[in-house]
């Protein structure tokens, strides 16, 4: 029997199942109180998925204001916040379009589909701007690399990546790699999608103008990820996950890159007036929104929904999550149009409403109305909870057990190659070579390079050239955040940012993904608000804003959390991408130099970490006037051609960089250090960089250094088959290499 | 005399096909694209077959593509003697085409693999190779989960003895027979093979190598003086 308005007017006391849908008993009373009676089966379909955690940001809003109301000014910024993805000016016309988002729960349940349909998602987020999308990169965490469960995500999750991103067409740049015993259960695969459009041919996700046409397009809906939302993204895992299973989508990549030139196509035609990605919430989602944002009403009848399982009730209809779904508000002159090049691409594409003026949200089946509502209610309006939080009890006692008691290695040649080989430290080629990172052929730098980068000019066709090219990072520490999550988050930030700059890129905006475990504990809200607090802090300090991204709550397995996992995207602009710094040593005869200072900091440290197990004291300093003038530094001997190659200094600090400065290209270095060799070695303070020039730029780059007080220290020169730190210790690079490729396969296969 | 005129076919789910294009444009010939749904090879001298994961290669790879309209017109003119190029999806569909040889199965590795592989070129009396040197060594990349060449024993033994074996693996990435990385037909205007010339032609972007080039000043070559 259909739930419909009438019958509920009529049955106003018959319960409906708002605890199993996640939603809370206040919550519940509040949906009737907007109504004024109780919720259809439908409604309360809607309104639980759109309440979720997931999609209403119900516990974070609060802190996540501090993104705007500390925003530095920017005039790069064209689209904030708020909107499916932030949208920055990059000049000449251009603008692109990026965003970072968490599939990290279905990706425990189901690694491959997890995965694969966490890359989905974020494109359409970014194709649904009106952008193409030119990129992904994978900010990804796991168990202990040796951890029986981590065998069974990590390929899954690679394979589900590569198989859907591979399919797609869109090159993979970068991302990361990290292992720590703190995401055993709860890995995180976190997909960060870049597109590059017109200017002025961004869209948004609004339904305007009373008449105008709703198309559903793309894939069928099925069963799948049903309850997805509210059951899987906002509840924490305890043992029943296995059951879990069906509320996993599966991805089918082949309709998704129609989809993509399909949507590039009705866009060129100009035949769309508002478009909508259909992801969590689907139906629910796109509907509410494109509404709420429009005209402000709309009707649906959900009999039109093509369906790959015709049993499937309008509840399921509305909450399922079936993939490669897109939704727009099409004038009806345009529609045989819009079908027509739909037909071309073999998509599907049903009329199955029309936008009104009547400010209600109307849904019928099988004549019945089911759905009647504000449509705000459920997309704006939602539950704000200020959560308390207060410090965690262990936290004074955490950062007062300080890496000073651990004992320095007195072979720091041995010190290096463990680090080197070590799992977070070690060669990522494994999984990155099951990526494609060539197709399209813009590829300037891909991973293992600081930034993956892309070149401007022939991304669109037909579009007007042009020299410049975009570079994007992402990073995050979460053990620094663990330590101190306010200086973590900026730390996340800073290394990103560095990390553009380093290829000659100015960073601009920024986009984040909040990993954290449940908001319901005062402590993990502690380190939410502290994180949230210091990266609003450092985006104005820095002068990038935030323009968009996503929070992951509930990442624990029953009371213990992750470690607060800030991680940040940072993308800038290069004006001319022919003068891209490639990293690592390229050539011989190089003065190779550092870039800042150096002091002994080895809290949270990867030394401390797989030397000692060790995790306590307090994180590097995040000093961000010394990032910003270290990246002044950078871009601007990049722009005049000073720099034959750089490598950012992070984890692992100099050690590890001029480890991997070597394996660059398969060069050598002779380098000399003037203070504590292990300090100098092994320290992770922030704000550094490595560079090699030539010998007779020097002088001139130098002075630039001078200029911007960045500390300029000559540490030696390229060359050779063998890092030499001249009376410390001698390595080949052919050992180095060894080291720092075998770990991986040696693990996985 | 007009610019030489190149074809680039494009299926449901083909990705290399700009990356194509643009390098068909950099030595000078015109990039004439193709649509998988019509019966016309619009005139082109010669056809290349881009990569990618044609109707998303749920079933085996090519398996759908030869089926489509415009191989109905490609087959006969190959056959004819009109030069055609495939990579990787495109030498997949090719052999499902039956214009060359054997198959190719899973990857020994069970995994994608893109990398900048090694390859030496044997066969430079190709419509598509005749700007390199018999035994030259190049780079170009590989990126594919279904590469491993494999054929019968008679096959494999007229492969070489037939001297069809265009571009063999410098070291084997993905387990085909007789490191096979590229072949050809009897009269040598078709040719497949697995690595991707067209990410290797701009210093700037794509693999560490400007190798590809070949492929397409051979076929411009090879027109120019038809």
């Amino acid at each position: 029997m259909t739930d419909s308005v009438k019958r509920a007017a009529e049955t106003p006391d018959e319960p409906m199942p708002f605890a199993e849908l996640g939603m809370k008993q206040d919550e519940y009373d509040r949906v009737k109180e907007i109504l004024g009676r109780r919720p259809t089966g439908s409604e309360l379909a809607i309104y639980s998925v759109m309440w979720s955690e997931h999609c209403s940001y119900k516990s974070s809003k609060v802190h996540l204001k501090q993104f705007a109301t500390k925003a530095p000014k920017s005039e790069a910024l064209l689209v904030g916040m708020g909107e499916n993805a932030g949208v920055v000016d990059i000049g000449d016309g251009w603008a692109a379009t990026f965003k970072i988002e968490s599939h990290n729960h279905p990706s425990y349940v189901e690694p491959h589909q997890g995965a694969a349909t966490g890359v989905g998602g974020i494109v359409r987020d970014i194709m649904s701007m009106g952008a193409r999308p030119i990129a992904v990169m994978d900010a990804l965490r796991f168990g202990a690399a040796d951890a029986v469960d981590t065998r069974r995500v990590l390929p899954g999750v690679v394979e589900g990546i590569s198989s859907y991103g591979n399919c797609l067409g869109l090159p993979n740049i970068g991302g990361e790699v990290v292992f720590d015993p703190c995401y055993l259960g709860n890995p995180l695969v976190n997909a960060l999608c870049v597109g590059l459009l017109r200017k002025d041919q961004i869209k948004l996700a609004t339904a305007p103008g009373p008449g105008n046409k709703v198309v559903l397009f793309g894939a069928s809906t099925g069963p799948d990820g049903i309850g997805g939302a509210s059951v899987l993204a906002s509840a924490t895992f305890e043992d029943e996950s296995q059951a879990k299973r069906p509320a996993v989508q599966v991805g089918d990549p082949f309709m998704e890159k129609l989809l993509i030139e399909c949507c590039l196509e009705l866009y060129a035609a100009d035949v769309v007036v508002g478009i909508q990605d259909l992801g969590a919430a689907g139906v629910s989602c796109a509907t509410t929104e494109l509404a709420a944002k429009g005209t402000g009403g709309m009707t649906v009848d959900l009999n039109l929904v093509p369906l790959r399982d015709p049993s499937l009730r309008p509840e399921e209809i509305l909450m399922s999550e079936s993939q490669e779904r897109m939704m727009a508000v099409v004038r009806p002159g345009d529609i045989p149009a819009f079908m027509a090049i739909c037909a071309k691409w073999d998509v599907p594409a049903t009329v199955i409403g029309e936008v009104t003026d009547t400010g209600r949200l109307v849904m019928t089946w099988d004549g019945e109305v089911i759905v009647d509502i504000p449509p705000g209610t459920a997309a704006d309006d939602g539950p704000v909870y200020e959560r308390p939080f207060h410090e965690p009890a262990g936290q004074a006692a955490l950062n007062a057990d300080t890496p000073d008691r651990l004992e320095r290695p007195a072979d720091l040649r041995a010190t290096l190659l463990k680090l080197l080989g070590s799992p977070n430290l070690a060669s990522k080629a494994w999984v990155t070579d099951q990526y494609d990172r060539y197709v399209r052929s813009n590829t300037v730098l891909a991973q293992p390079a600081d930034a993956g980068m892309l070149r401007i000019s022939e991304a669109i066709e037909g579009a007007e050239p042009t020299t410049r090219g975009i570079a994007l990072s992402t990073d995050g520490n979460g053990r620094y955040a663990k330590l101190d999550p306010y200086a973590g988050a900026q730390l996340a930030l800073a290394e990103a940012y560095r990390n553009v700059a380093v290829t000659g890129a100015k960073p601009l905006a920024v986009t984040n993904c909040l990993n954290f475990g449940s908001p319901e504990d005062p402590e993990v809200m502690w380190q939410f608000a502290e994180a949230t607090r210091g990266l609003a802090d450092a985006c104005k300090a820095l002068g990038v804003p935030v323009t968009g991204g996503n929070v992951s709550f509930y990442n624990q397995t029953g009371s213990t959390a992750i470690h607060p996992t800030p991680v940040v995207g940072v993308l800038g602009v290069i004006d001319d991408v022919a003068k891209r710094v490639p990293t690592g040593f390229t050539g011989e005869g190089l003065r190779v130099v550092l870039l800042g200072d150096t002091g002994a900091e080895f809290g949270g440290s990867e030394w401390a970490h797989v030397e000692h197990h060790h995790l306590g004291g307090l994180p590097p300093q995040a000093n961000l006037a010394a990032e910003q003038a270290l990246a002044t530094v950078l871009v601007e001997a990049a722009r005049r051609g000073l720099l034959e190659g750089s490598h950012d200094l992070s984890d692992g600090g100099l050690a590890i960089a001029l480890a991997e400065s070597c394996l660059a290209k398969g060069v050598g270095a002779e380098i000399e250090l003037t203070g504590d060799a292990f300090t100098d070695l092994f320290s992770e303070s922030a704000a550094r960089a490595l560079v090699v020039v030539r010998p007779e730029a020097y002088d001139e780059f130098a002075s630039l250094c001078g200029r911007h007080d960045v500390p300029c220290y000559g540490l030696g020169v390229t060359g050779g088959a063998s890092l030499v730190v001249k009376g410390v210790f001698e390595v080949s690079v052919e050992d180095l290499r060894e080291t720092h490729t075998a770990a991986l396969p040696a693990l996985f296969g | 005399m007009s610019a030489a005129r190149v074809g680039v076919v494009t299926f449901p789910g083909t990705l290399d096909d700009q990356d194509a294009a643009r390098a068909v444009r950099l030595v000078g010939a015109e990039a004439v694209p193709l649509w998988h749904a019509d019966h016309d090879l619009k005139g082109v001298d010669a056809v290349f077959l881009p990569g990618g994961f044609s109707y998303g290669d749920y079933l085996r790879c090519g398996a759908i593509s030869r089926f489509a309209p415009l191989m109905e017109e490609l087959v006969p003119a190959a056959k004819a003697g009109l030069p055609v190029i495939g990579t990787c999806n495109g030498f997949q569909i090719l052999c499902e085409a039956h214009l060359l040889p054997g198959a190719l199965t899973r990857n020994a590795s069970l995994h994608y693999v893109c990398r900048d592989q090694r390859l030496k070129v044997e066969q430079t009396g190709t419509a598509w190779t005749n700007a390199f040197t018999p035994g030259q060594e190049i780079v170009l990349p590989i990126k594919h989960g279904e590469g491993r060449y494999v054929a019968s024993d008679d096959t494999l033994a007229a492969l070489e003895s037939g001297g069809h074996v265009v571009f063999r693996y410098v070291g084997n990435p993905n387990g085909s027979l007789n490191d096979i990385a590229g072949i050809r037909n009897e009269a040598g205007n078709v040719v497949g093979l697995m690595p991707h010339p067209e990410h290797a032609v701009e210093e700037l972007v794509g693999a560490p190598s400007t190798d590809g080039l070949g492929i397409f000043t051979s076929i411009l070559k090879n027109l120019v003086n038809a």
